[in-house]
């Protein structure tokens, strides 16, 4: 095989284990919160069962169901889960990467929030247009956070190429705290735009707080099963990005078999670490009410905004 | 320690202190905006400690225990002892709402990086690249001063300039004068008792230290 087939191969295998390996990850917090909580909980596959009975079942609509809301599980879980073979996962340079930057993987995210707020409105019901009215709220203070932490990235490897961005990260032996101030807003934007506990609790279905579980509440069979499987690719894409940008050490530079490996186990690794975090986090701490979000969301932009003016001001004429 | 870390280690001071600026402004309890003030003075000493390494001036390794005794700890106390005496209602009343705050408070950081840049440039000194920080830091403080109504957080803001002030002088002249900054010193030590006295005696003419109150009753 030549070396752009191997690239190819393994870029393909990156991403089928992306989605593949998405709901064991909602299956591990799953877990620790429960011991946390001093349960035995659910064992760690059974995000993989609940899909496959979700399959199973018999998928009903809304009388005055339109296409829209046919299409949404679908155009959701494909542009999710081509978002997630963009990121590198355990190999750096990847032939992916050309296809769709930062930016790209960004429109490619809110291409599905917008199918996903239409589809809620589409039904009529008052739930569906609540949640999907707070998402897009939400999204427009979130967005630009996200992508101004992902800038700070991109301004020092001078690419928004995320495999660019990773080599770069990989091979900083400076201390950059610039850096800092993206992680810290990254972090926070992860947790509000997968609608973790101190934004939204994916776990209830009360409804004067919750914001995702609202515009999903009419799907039910492989409608539903197809977007709960989307969010918890959402979910490890985010991890894989932060892990990837910021503590990016195990990497494989290249494809040999050998780095491959222990990249995928240093992966595996890093992505358990911060879901036993996310779990102590969701343990942690309370819901905070809905109109403290915008406070939060424009916390984690002045956040990634220092963060760019720190990287003017002290990384550049230094 | 080798120069390219200490120069980082400065690097990473001075965001700390602009983060902390920042913090400062955001809070919406005033113990936590003491918390952030005492983090300041905390923060200040270390710079201090790290540009006498740098220089190698002894003085600065005085002046930073100083700064850590009395702006990490002295003046924090002093403040939190007024709030607790006094029954401050513990909320942070700001004029203008956060994210607004915020925002002004990013333009002039902005600003502060613009107008510092010329000056950057013509420094030999390894802290040169912090004056842009340390300028916004002294701005920052002055919109704390600006955006609150109650007494206490204005003369907090007033203090946070005093120690970016302060934090101007170590990074862009490696230090003031020994006399200079321990009359500074004292001075800002006084000014905290008088402050304290001041409140004591507004909270007894005008019974409140909230500033729109104290105007509206001294118009009748």
């Amino acid at each position: 095989m030549s070396l752009s087939m191997t690239l190819w191969v393994l870029n393909l295998a990156q991403a089928a284990l992306m989605v593949l390996a998405a709901p064991l990850l909602a299956g591990i917090i799953q877990k620790c919160k429960a011991r946390l909580q001093n349960r035995r909980g659910a064992p760690i596959l059974q995000p993989y069962r609940n899909l496959l009975k979700l399959f199973g079942k018999e998928a009903l609509l809304a009388e005055n169901a339109s296409w829209i809301f046919r299409t949404t599980p679908y155009v959701l879980f494909t542009t999710t889960a081509l978002a997630a073979s963009v990121v590198p996962v355990f190999l750096v340079d990847l032939p992916s990467a050309l296809i769709a930057d930062v930016i790209a993987m960004a429109a490619l995210l809110a291409l599905a929030r917008f199918w996903l707020a239409l589809a809620g409105m589409d039904i009529g019901t008052a739930f569906g247009g609540m949640g999907a009215s707070r998402e897009m709220t939400f999204s427009a203070m979130a967005e630009p956070a996200m992508l101004m932490s992902m800038f700070v990235m991109s301004l020092g490897a001078h690419s928004t190429n995320l495999s660019t961005m990773v080599q770069h990260a990989l091979h900083l032996d400076h201390l950059l705290p610039s850096v800092a101030f993206a992680l810290a807003a990254l972090l926070m934007v992860a947790i509000a735009e997968n609608g973790r506990i101190p934004i939204d609790n994916p776990s209830t279905h009360l409804e004067l707080t919750m914001i995702h579980e609202a515009m999903i509440l009419e799907y039910s069979g492989r409608h539903l099963a197809l977007i709960e499987w989307a969010s918890q690719i959402k979910l490890l894409l985010f991890a894989t990005l932060i892990i990837s940008l910021f503590v990016p050490w195990g990497i494989a530079e290249s494809p040999a078999i050998q780095p491959v490996l222990a990249a995928l186990v240093f992966w595996f690794g890093k992505v358990v670490l911060l879901a036993v975090a996310l779990a102590v986090l969701e343990t942690g701490l309370a819901k905070i009410r809905l109109f403290q979000v915008p406070e939060y969301l424009s916390t984690a932009f002045v956040l990634a905004f220092l963060g760019m003016l720190v990287h003017y001001i002290l990384e550049v004429g230094a | 320690m080798d120069d390219v870390m200490l120069q980082e280690a400065i690097s990473v001071a001075a965001s700390l202190m602009l983060l902390i600026s920042f913090a400062l402004l955001a809070q919406h309890r005033l113990l936590s905006v003491l918390h952030w003030f005492a983090a300041q003075g905390v923060v200040l000493a270390l710079t201090t400690l790290l540009v006498a390494v740098i220089s190698g001036h002894y003085e600065l390794y005085f002046s930073a225990l100083m700064t850590l005794l009395l702006k990490g700890a002295l003046l924090p106390w002093l403040l939190w002892r007024i709030i607790r005496k006094m029954h401050v209602h513990r909320e942070v009343e700001p004029l203008v709402n956060m994210p607004v705050t915020m925002l002004i408070a990013l333009t002039l950081v902005l600003i502060c990086f613009y107008v510092a840049l010329p000056i950057e440039r013509m420094s030999q000194l390894v802290t040169h690249n912090t004056l842009a920080i340390a300028m916004a830091t002294v701005f920052l403080g002055m919109l704390m001063m600006i955006t609150r109504k109650k007494a206490i957080t204005q003369v907090i803001g007033f203090l946070s300039i005093e120690n970016a002030l302060f934090f101007t002088a170590v990074g862009a002249t490696h230090g003031m004068p020994m006399i200079v900054e321990l009359g500074v010193a004292f001075d800002v030590l006084i000014a905290a008792i008088i402050f304290g006295l001041f409140f004591t005696h507004m909270r007894n003419t005008f019974d409140s230290l909230d500033l729109d109150v104290i105007q509206e009753k001294s118009k009748r």
